[in-house]
This record gives structure tokens, C-alpha cells and sequence, in this order.
């Protein structure tokens, strides 16, 4: 390396030195420009060296299994796997019309059905169809019962006039529409029922007659503002106590502020528990002095999910409001002071649009953590305090819907990068200021 | 304490617009940062306070200004006590070091602020603002934020918004701190301008003693909470009270001694390596107590053919070449270092480390002060 310096330096002394007519101050010569770049390649590669193990876990641990989630929402190929055959001749059926799809094509799905019910896997396409065209379940699984003792060489003849004469219902068009949309690789259906909507049998998009999943968006919103509003009001004049008091002082009750955030999270939010159950402190407390007769019910309420709450994502608001107000110069108060304006509107119109890059960047933080949490909620929420996350965990955990579970988290997902696109357009992400 | 307070007598208010009288301050009831400081500012007065950093000038200047109550002691404006006044109904400007100029507001919002919180009709504050403007030579600048401002013009509007509200008083605390020299001698200019132009009284605070003395008509020298001497700036230069102003205002040689006797106005002063001088009489110590010879390096001269009415022996130990003029460096017998300002011109002498070269100066130019052993 040293020496392909040393013989680069030379020939662009050379170099620059041989060029005839020229002042010695013109320019770079060929040899010095390349040597220049190539310094500043090693630079550049060196710089990449630094951070390629962080790219490379970001890759691995983040980017990689947003990516499968979003896909999994949307990629869904049990039915295309279950009968192949069936929907490529289904393809040239036109669904919108009133006629059931050909003899032949039938009489490929009765082979397919037997070998399905052969391999006992006929009762996961009965599953399938029935989850878009309620009832189809039974008329699948028996046809596929029946089916299964047939000879398979005269199903492929004649498989469709059994089919038939065993179940009229297959007759109906719905059903090998429901069978033709479920076979497609990708679907919306799950986004669909992430938004309370479905597909009816006309393939028209309508709303479900129950609605589940917006309300509890809704409800998410609501709590996660609720939250941060309330940090907003609690930090607020503690961090600017802290941001005016002595070193000596702002110091010792720092270390209470982040105290709480070094306790393990499990351990705060039972504590909460055992202070808001029925025959917990705080109804205890409220009995002995007669203020109230009996128990309240706070546990497993939405009070006590954002009363909760509150209390663990207080730190997130307070340490950037209190890094931007200890950054603001207490002269700028006392300009406003000597310019004949009263503390209190002074406050308002001075100090406090000053503090706003750390006000946004705390309720951004609360927000957004708080729109997409999970073990709070799950452990002292009960049903009403419940957010979008702890449903996300259900489908994952126990009803095996891990396709719902993607799409409703890939809304979060959308809704968060809505908000922050919204929250950019109106105060600016430059303004954040978090240390 | 040597500022001449005139507390018993019954003077013009105008005399005494500005009245500090014994104040004291003290923050954690234990240490006074400011003991017994006594001032009367005259109506349209330009005053320093001056003196090292953590001298207590700038606590004095915000107990003026409303944000540090005062321990002890009154502070009067315009024979009213003002200790229970707040700050935003006293009336006094101020410019601050770092301006403070609000940061989200325009140019021009921020000097409509003083005329917005005292209720003005929107056309007074448009025409005032304009004048505001014109006033510091920024006409074309009310659009802009703070942040688009060099630090000269930050300063320009700051003290354009301190006057805006035409306050009889303008405070300033260091305001020319975080200027680069050349900008500073620009903006002294600037603010002796608007002092004449305006006739403000202002307080100024400052550790710079150039800045001191060419903007102020008095100086208070401030050390360790104390006054050590109250005086125009020419006084302050010429007849420092005591070794401290001496030393802190300009240069000084320092040569140690002892007062042997003062007769007829005159102090005779024996040095340490046994030759004697004279002086004048004014701060001298008792006869037989130890003092400080202060001689400027400017009136100190190297002996050519005529001697002044002093002089002693030194040996030269080497030159610094300045410029303009040439620092000549000397040592004593006894130890005290001396040094020589000459002005670079063709009598400038030529001197060879060692040389035992006598120097000289006038009777008036040498003065003996206090010594603290």
C-alpha cells in the first residue's frame, strides 16, 4: 500500500511537472486526481466496514421479518395448492355469468376432491371455501366422503354427472366462484376483514355486519392520544422544574424519573395490579376513609390500561422535553420580562414554542409506542382496556390466523407511517429533538 | 469604597437617576457576592461596571433589572425604591450577551413586542418598527428570523428592541462578548451613537477594559464583590486608587518598596535594591509601610543623555517587536521585572542581553499604591 502511495505521489509529480506551457498552479494533473479518489474510495469502504455488521442485523432482524409479515398478508396459496388442476381450467370460466363451469372442468375436480379425501386433506379446502360462502363446508366434506370409494379412471370421464346427481348443489354458480376468488395466490380478504369488510357473493367489497377490528383501531387511537396527552400534562412542568432547578437537585430527581425505567416493566405493571384490585391499596385506602362504600372497579378496566401506561411511557416524554428546555437560554425569559410582558403570557408566547421540537418529539415517542402495546394492556386491561395488539397477539397465539394477524399489523403499520407523515406535514420531523 | 456618595445631601434627582445605595447580595446567606455597593448614575450617564468575572458586576446590573432580589440595601430609580417593582414594570431595556432575541418570531415581531404587551395601535407599532429599523441601519432585515442574522446584526436588533419602548434606562451585559474584535470597535461606535443620539441612561457590564474606557463617562471597577474606584476613565487610567485598579486597567510596572517619608505632597520611596524615588503624593501608604511603585511602560523611558526626575538600573533581558512599537524587557537587582514601551521610530535603541541600562521617568508618572504582602 505504502508503495503503490510512494509511486503514485512520484508520477503525478512527474506528471504535473511534464505537461509543457502550463503554470504549476493550474490544476490537478491525471495521476493526482485518480490518487485523490482513491483515497477517497478507501475512505468511503472504510466508513462501510464500520457500519456493515449493524446494516447486516438491521437486514436480519428487522427488514427481514416486516418483509415475510407484509407478505404473509397478502400471499395466500393453501386453495391454489389444494386443487391446482381445477383452477387452471376454471381460469377460462367466466364467473359473472350464470352458468356453472363446464362438464369437463368438474370432472377434473372430482379427481382432485378424491385425492384430496385420499390424503385426508379434503376437510382444509372445505375449510377454506367456507370462510368467504358459509355453509359450503358440509357439502365439500360429504361430497368429498362419497367421492373417495369411486374409480378414479371413471371420475376423469364422468366425474361430473356423479357429482351431481350426488349434491344438486353443486349446480349453484357461488360456489365455484368462491372456489375460483380462494384459489387466487394473492388475496385482499384478509386486509378486508382487518377493516371490517368483506367480499359478498356478488364480489362487491360491503361492510360485516360486525365490527370488530376498526372499533378497537379506534379505540387504540383513542387511548394512545389519551396517554400522551396525559404525559404531555404531567412532564411537562416537572421538566421544566428540572430543567431550572440546581444541578444538585435536578440530578437526584432525574435518577427518580429513570428509576422506573430501569424496574423491570412486568414487575410496574403488576404493581399497578395490586394497587387498583378490588381489595387493592388504593380501594382500601378510599374505604377506611369512608369516600366511598364499596370497591371501585379499576383493575382490568381502560383506566387502569392508560393510568398504567402513563406511568411507563412518563420518561419518554419527560427526557426530551427536559434536554430541550435545559438547552433554552433563561436570558430569552427575562428579554421577554424586561420588554414589559407578564410571566405568564411571557411563558406562553416565549418559552413555550421554544420547547416544541422536545414536546413533538415526546408525544411522537408516546404515541407511537404506546398505539402498538401489548403487555400493559394484556395484563391489566381486562376485555374493555384491549388494543389493537393484544388482538394481533390473539390471532397469532390462539386462533392460528397468522394471515389476519399480518394484515391487522401491517395496518398498524400504515397507520403509524400515516400519522408520522401527517404529524411531518404539520410541525416538521426536523423540529424533533430528542438529546 | 471610594465612590463619592453623596447619600447625606439633597441633590437633583437628575444627579442621582440611578441610586444604589449599600446593597448587598448574597446568595446562599453565607457568601456576599456584592458587599455594600454604593452608585448614583446621573440622567443620560453612560456607566461601566467593570471588573474579572465573578465579581459580582453582572448580579448588580440583574438586581437593577428585576431577576435577582436584593438582600440588603435599596436600589432607587428616580428617588422611587424599586426592591418590590417587578421586572416588567420597571421599565428598563436590556440587551443581553447571547441578544436573546426570540428565535420563532421575525425581525420585526421581535421589536413589536414590547409595543404589542403594552396594548399600542397596530399603526404605532408598524411606524415604530420601521423607525426601530431605520435607527440600526436594518431596513430591508424584518422579515427575517434571528437565525439568518450574523452575530453584529443579531446585536444591532437586540439593542434596536431593548430601546424600542423608549425606556429611560438601558442595561447591557456584555453585549459585545461574543463579537470578533473588528466588529466590536464597530459596534462600540454604534452604541455611543445611539447613547448621544437617544439620551438614555445606560448601564453598561463589561470585563473589557478598552471597552470600558473608550464608551464610558464613568467607570466602576468591581473586585470580589466590592468597588475598588468609581471614576471617568482618564482618572481611572492616570490615578488608579490602588494597586488593583492599576493593574487591572492598561499595563503596569510593579516595583515593590517601602514609603519613607511624605513631605510637601511629595512621598519619598525606598526600593528594594537601595536606590529611592519619588512620587506624588495622592493613595500613597503611611510613612514606613510597604507599597507598590506603578510606573505605565509608556512613561517609562530608556536614559539617553537627560534624566528625568527618577531613575534606576536595570539589566536588559530581551525585546519583543511589536510594530508599531518595540517592548523592551529589564530586570532588576531585586528581582522586579520592568518593561519599556517605546515607539518604533529611529531613536529606538539597540540593547544587548545583559546591558545594565538606566531608566527614567517624570514625577507625575510614577505613583506608590497599596501593597498586600
Amino acid at each position: 500500500m505504502h508503495r503503490a502511495e510512494l509511486s503514485a505521489a512520484s508520477t503525478g509529480a512527474s506528471g504535473g511537472g511534464a505537461t509543457p506551457g502550463l503554470p504549476p498552479h493550474s490544476g490537478l494533473s491525471a495521476a493526482e486526481k485518480s490518487q485523490s479518489r482513491r483515497v477517497m474510495r478507501r475512505r468511503k469502504l472504510l466508513t462501510l466496514a464500520f457500519v456493515a455488521p449493524l446494516i447486516i442485523f438491521v437486514l436480519i432482524a428487522f427488514v427481514a421479518p416486516i418483509g415475510t409479515m407484509l407478505y404473509r398478508s397478502v400471499y395466500h396459496p393453501t386453495v391454489a395448492q389444494l386443487i391446482p388442476e381445477t383452477l387452471a381450467v376454471l381460469a377460462d370460466w367466466d364467473e359473472t355469468g350464470e352458468a356453472r363451469p363446464s362438464d369437463s372442468a368438474l370432472n377434473i375436480f372430482t379427481v382432485e376432491l378424491q385425492l384430496l379425501a385420499d390424503d385426508r386433506r379434503s376437510g382444509k379446502l372445505a375449510e377454506e371455501i367456507n370462510r368467504s360462502l358459509p355453509g359450503s363446508s358440509s357439502l365439500i366434506k360429504s361430497s368429498a366422503r362419497k367421492i373417495k370409494p369411486l374409480d378414479p379412471e371413471m371420475l376423469s370421464r364422468d366425474g361430473a354427472s356423479k357429482l351431481l346427481a350426488m349434491q344438486p348443489q353443486w349446480q349453484q354458480v357461488e360456489i365455484w366462484r368462491e372456489m375460483k376468488l380462494a384459489g387466487a395466490l394473492f388475496t385482499n380478504d384478509f386486509y378486508l376483514t382487518a377493516l371490517d369488510l368483506m367480499h359478498n357473493t356478488q364480489g362487491d367489497i360491503v361492510a360485516r355486519d360486525t365490527q370488530i377490528y376498526v372499533k378497537l383501531y379506534m379505540k387504540s387511537l383513542w387511548i394512545a392520544l389519551l396517554i400522551t396527552l396525559l404525559t404531555g400534562i404531567i412532564s411537562y412542568p416537572l421538566a421544566y422544574y428540572l430543567a431550572t432547578a440546581p444541578t444538585r437537585t435536578a440530578n437526584t430527581l432525574m435518577v427518580f424519573v429513570l428509576l422506573p425505567f430501569w424496574t423491570s416493566l412486568l414487575v410496574r405493571t403488576t404493581s399497578w395490579i395490586a394497587l387498583l384490585q378490588t381489595n387493592g391499596v388504593v380501594n382500601s385506602f378510599l374505604q377506611s376513609i369512608h369516600a366511598i362504600g364499596e370497591p371501585l372497579e379499576l383493575l382490568y378496566t381502560q383506566f387502569s390500561t392508560v393510568i398504567a401506561m402513563t406511568h411507563i411511557l412518563l420518561p419518554f416524554m419527560i427526557l426530551p422535553l427536559y434536554s430541550v428546555m435545559k438547552g433554552i437560554d433563561p436570558s430569552y425569559l427575562r428579554a421577554a420580562l424586561s420588554l414589559g410582558a407578564k410571566p405568564i403570557p411571557a411563558f406562553i408566547r416565549i418559552y413555550m414554542p421554544m420547547t416544541v421540537p422536545g414536546l413533538s418529539a415526546g408525544a411522537l415517542l408516546v404515541f407511537i409506542i404506546s398505539i402498538g402495546y401489548y403487555i400493559t394492556p394484556a395484563l391489566v386491561g381486562g376485555t374493555d382496556g384491549q388494543m389493537i395488539s393484544n388482538i394481533i397477539a390473539f390471532h397469532m397465539q390462539s386462533s392460528n390466523n397468522w394471515e389476519l394477524a399480518a394484515a391487522l399489523g401491517s395496518l398498524l403499520l400504515g397507520l403509524i407511517l400515516l400519522l408520522y407523515w401527517i404529524y411531518d406535514r404539520l410541525v416538521g420531523v426536523s423540529n424533533i429533538k430528542l438529546g | 469604597m471610594t465612590d463619592t456618595s453623596t447619600t447625606g445631601q439633597a441633590p437633583s434627582s437628575d444627579d442621582q437617576y440611578v441610586r444604589f445605595i449599600n446593597v448587598k447580595k448574597s446568595y446562599d446567606q453565607h457568601n456576599l457576592v456584592v458587599k455594600d455597593f454604593n452608585l448614583d448614575a446621573r440622567k443620560g450617564e453612560f456607566v461601566t461596571l467593570l471588573g474579572p468575572s465573578g465579581s459580582g458586576k453582572t448580579t448588580c446590573l440583574m438586581m437593577l433589572a428585576g431577576f435577582e432580589d436584593v438582600t440588603s440595601g435599596s436600589i432607587l430609580i428616580n428617588g422611587e425604591p424599586v426592591n418590590n417593582i417587578a421586572p416588567y414594570h420597571r421599565n428598563i431595556g436590556m440587551v443581553f450577551q447571547h441578544y436573546a432575541l426570540f428565535p420563532h418570531m421575525t425581525i420585526s415581531e421581535n421589536l413589536a413586542y414590547p409595543l404589542k404587551v403594552r396594548k399600542k395601535s397596530a399603526d404605532e407599532v408598524k411606524r415604530r418598527v420601521k423607525e426601530s429599523l431605520a435607527l440600526v441601519e436594518l431596513a430591508d432585515f424584518g422579515k427575517r428570523y434571528p437565525g439568518q442574522l450574523s452575530g453584529g446584526q443579531k446585536q444591532r436588533v437586540a439593542l434596536a428592541r431593548s430601546l424600542i419602548f423608549e425606556p429611560s434606562i438601558v442595561l447591557m451585559d456584555e453585549p459585545l462578548g461574543a463579537l470578533d474584535k473588528n466588529l466590536r470597535e464597530q459596534m462600540q461606535f454604534e452604541i455611543k451613537r445611539l447613547h448621544e443620539d437617544l439620551g438614555f441612561t445606560a448601564i453598561y457590564v463589561t470585563h473589557d477594559q478598552t471597552e470600558a474606557l473608550t464608551m464610558s463617562d464613568r467607570i466602576a471597577v468591581f473586585n470580589d464583590g466590592i468597588v475598588e474606584q468609581c471614576a471617568a476613565p482618564e482618572e481611572l487610567y492616570e490615578r488608579p486608587a490602588n494597586s488593583f485598579v492599576a493593574d487591572f486597567i492598561g499595563e503596569n510596572n510593579r516595583i515593590p518598596g517601602t514609603v519613607a517619608r511624605i513631605e510637601g505632597g511629595r512621598a519619598q520611596i525606598s526600593l528594594a535594591d537601595g536606590s529611592s524615588a519619588t512620587t506624588l503624593n495622592p493613595n500613597c501608604p503611611q510613612p514606613g509601610e510597604p507599597c507598590m511603585l506603578t510606573i505605565r511602560p509608556e512613561n517609562l523611558f530608556i536614559a539617553g543623555d537627560t534624566l528625568r526626575d527618577n531613575c534606576i538600573e536595570a539589566s536588559f533581558t530581551t525585546r519583543l517587536y511589536v510594530g508599531d512599537s518595540i517592548r523592551y524587557f529589564f530586570k532588576m537587582s531585586s528581582g522586579a521585572e520592568l518593561m519599556v514601551k517605546a515607539l518604533n521610530d529611529s531613536q529606538a535603541p539597540v540593547l544587548t542581553p545583559g546591558a545594565l541600562t538606566r531608566l527614567t521617568w517624570d514625577l507625575a508618572d510614577g505613583l506608590a499604591l497599596d501593597r498586600a504582602i
